[in-house]
């Protein structure tokens, strides 16, 4: 296929393998960070592991938005959903099967009578809200810098249409902060991290924000950053790059997916969330606590849009599974197979914990695609 | 039908499904003879009677007999439609079992102002299938439920087919160092039907695969001593890597195989791309696995390639020995991977 073929050859792989290797210098350990759960899920579908020396080492963080999102907020849609027979809640299919509280997820709640549908974009949810006036429509947006433009947008339709019966539960989450509360802990904080040598930075976020809000990291924390696309050759370029960063001693952020992400980024997307959306005081992050400044809500001028405050929702906080190890896993403490519930009560289709559910959380890459590296019988 | 006691014909133009076609009264009677009746056109339904009476097996010939639900949306995609759908599934399912299918039975269920024009298109391109497939529809069943209990309409087809003495495939048969082999690209169907669900709205080339397999699994026992070959399959639902783990575990082995040969037209490809979707996980409704003695294996590929459902074939893999009946893949990066069972419903992902 023109233009990702080209990304996946494996020729190209193999002399970037062995250039990779002839650069790492013996006795140093390479603990890369691949932020974003894309870059997760590309790691483990293609095989990325196996070309790179031992020393270098993948570590999952805190980027996929199903597997940082809290309980709470899912117990917030469930509750809405079956308590108010009038609303149709909408979201994206990861967000579906992350377990709440009482045993329940939104599919399950589906199962109990509440309407819960799956959308593929929030354009979609806008269109069933215009096609279905007699019923509320909510929106449960969900993620990162990427997918909070169109959200921005579907409130901001609604505003200019008088659509009185749509509205969005905001929980798009920020990833300079949470890059910042990653860096900023101490390793007594979490025990079991390793000492990051550099950052893969994430790429469809970055085409949003661009590359200069990662300079605190290279100033600040002396961590080298590399922007990489989600293309398995991406990957492996930009591990190189940052080998060669720790191994000059540099800590800069580099851009290798110069084909989207430009330093500013893409300012109409900046400022149609900066007119709709502002920053939450404080938001509770999985695996990482309460952040400020790290998530966005509906700004008061679009408060009829807004489903929490349209409804009087209440965020309430809800510990995790106490055998659950998501948050050490998305901190990069802890690998899946570290976690008890791995593979036993916790699979693709039980799954206890958030990592478990999205295709981009660490455990459920680890499970769909690289058990087979696991001892037999573990 | 000498006495028909209707006075009216059918309205297949405008007329719509209602509760009394499925009452079991004259409206029934009426749609089962000027609908059913006429467009499968044959002795055994025609008799008009509660069952077919069928001719027993030759001697040394064993019965095979399968049933499929079939619950599709849209009704009619590009390359079919649930009236051929209905056919093809369950002939295939007779075929992979080595059997030369014969006979079918279908059950309908109505939605309540589902159009009778549709239904006759449908019921037309179920008689075409079957009679491409050499099969006859012998008996059937219809019921009609209240409109919004329903999606249009659901088919259950069951066959019933003749297992030539020689013949035992099975998913269990699998031995470390057989060869696997596909009958052409995968994910043709999931993907047409995928690209014409109204939310998903893009344009899209793609066209399901769905086919009757008998003649290319004739084709296949024709050129190759029966004994060799061991599993036959059609991944249907949870593509590929759902069927091949399924015959992993049913044989105790694993697999390795080459995502380099693995056969995927670039459109579909391109679609999975563009939804996050793995086309491994992808459904087929034309396309057949076969496991077979690797000193068979080019015999049965170059036969499969010489049948026209089979002209993208590939040896795509083979079976290995491991206790834990992990299916594992050599990616076109030169990496390894799982290819797991399908978990759940394949779900597009976020970004």
């Amino acid at each position: 296929m023109k233009y990702v073929d080209a990304f996946r050859d494996g020729a190209l792989a193999a002399g970037l393998a062995q250039a990779i290797a002839r650069e790492v210098e013996p006795g140093r350990d390479y603990a890369f960070m691949e932020f974003c759960g894309g870059h997760t899920h590309a790691i483990s579908r293609y095989g990325v592991a196996d070309l790179l020396p031992r020393t270098v080492r993948l570590i999952h963080g805190p980027g996929c938005p199903v597997c940082v999102l809290p309980v709470g907020r899912i117990d917030m849609a469930i509750r809405l959903a079956l308590a108010r027979p009038e609303v149709t809640l909408c979201t994206y299919a990861d967000c579906l099967r992350i377990p709440a509280s009482d045993g329940l997820s939104l599919l399950k709640a589906r199962a109990r009578g509440a309407d819960v549908r799956m959308v593929y974009s929030a354009a979609d949810a806008l269109a069933l809200a215009e096609r279905m006036p007699e019923r509320e429509v909510v929106f449960f947006a969900i993620g990162f810098e990427t997918t909070t433009p169109p959200t921005a947008r579907v409130i901001e339709l609604a505003a200019q249409r008088g659509l009185a019966n749509f509205s969005v539960i905001c929980n798009h989450v920020l990833t300079p902060p949470a890059i910042e509360a990653l860096l900023a802990a101490p390793a007594a904080d979490s025990p079991g991290r390793p000492r990051l040598a550099g950052i893969l930075g994430p790429a469809h976020v970055s085409v949003i924000i661009g590359s200069a809000p990662y300079a605190f990291a290279a100033t600040r924390h002396h961590m080298p950053v590399v922007i990489t696309g989600f293309e398995p050759l991406d990957v492996m370029q930009a591990v190189r790059m940052l080998v060669r960063q720790v191994n000059e001693g540099r800590a800069e952020v580099e851009n290798e997916y110069t084909r989207a992400v430009t330093p500013e980024g893409n300012r109409k997307a900046q400022a149609l969330i900066d007119a709709v959306l502002a920053p939450r005081p404080q938001f509770d992050w999985r695996g990482l606590g309460s952040l400020p400044a790290s998530a966005l809500r509906i700004r008061p001028a679009f408060a009829a849009w807004d489903a929490e405050v349209k409804f009087g929702l209440e965020d309430r906080p809800v510990p995790d599974h106490k055998s659950c190890a998501c948050a050490a896993i998305l901190c990069g403490a802890k690998a899946p197979t570290d976690c008890k519930l791995f593979g036993t009560a916790c699979t693709p289709e039980t799954p206890l914990g958030a990592c478990m559910v999205s295709s981009e959380g660490a455990c459920a890459a680890h499970y769909n695609y690289g058990r087979f590296r696991d001892p037999a019988g573990a | 039908m000498s006495c028909p006691p209707y006075a009216r014909p059918l309205d297949l133009r405008d007329g719509r499904v209602d509760l009394g076609h499925g009452a079991g009264g004259r409206a029934m009677q009426q749609l089962i003879a000027q609908l059913f009746a006429r467009a499968f056109d044959n002795s055994e339904l025609g008799r008009g009677d509660d069952g077919a009476v069928l001719p027993a097996p030759a001697p040394g010939e064993r019965l095979v007999m399968a049933t499929d639900g079939h619950v599709v949306s849209p009704l009619f995609f590009p390359g079919g439609d649930i009236g051929s759908l209905s056919v093809h599934g369950t002939v295939n399912d007779l075929a992979v079992m080595g059997a030369r299918p014969l006979w079918l039975a279908a059950g309908f269920i109505l939605e309540e102002g589902f159009p009778l024009a549709d239904l006759a298109r449908i019921v037309a391109s179920m008689a075409g299938a079957a009679r491409a497939a050499g099969v006859r529809i012998v008996t059937g069943d219809t019921k009609v439920v209240e409109q919004g209990k329903g999606d249009g309409v659901f088919i259950t087809t069951t066959g019933i087919g003749a297992l030539p003495a020689g013949r035992d495939p099975g998913g269990a048969r699998a031995r470390p160092g057989d060869a696997v082999l596909v009958s052409g690209t995968l994910g043709d169907h999931g993907m047409a039907i995928m690209a014409q669900r109204e939310a998903l709205g893009f344009e899209s080339a793609i066209v399901s695969d769905s086919a009757a397999l008998h003649g290319l699994v004739e084709t296949l026992y024709a050129a190759v001593p029966a004994e060799a070959i061991h599993v036959l399959r059609d991944p249907t639902r949870g593509g590929l890597a759902s069927t091949l783990n399924e015959i992993a575990t049913q044989s105790g082995v694993g697999m390795m195989l080459d995502e380099r040969a693995i056969p995927v037209a670039p459109q579909v490809q391109a679609a999975c791309e563009l939804l996050g979707l793995d086309p491994l996980n992808v459904a087929n409704e034309g396309k057949l696995v076969v496991i077979c003695a690797t000193e068979s294996a080019e015999a049965a590929l170059a036969a499969l390639r010489a049948h026209p459902l089979g002209a993208a074939a590939a040896r795509i893999g083979e079976v290995s020995a491991d206790s834990r009946c992990f299916v594992q893949l050599r990616t076109t990066l030169g990496g390894r991977r799982m290819v797991d069972w399908l978990a759940g419903e394949q779900l597009p992902r976020i970004c």
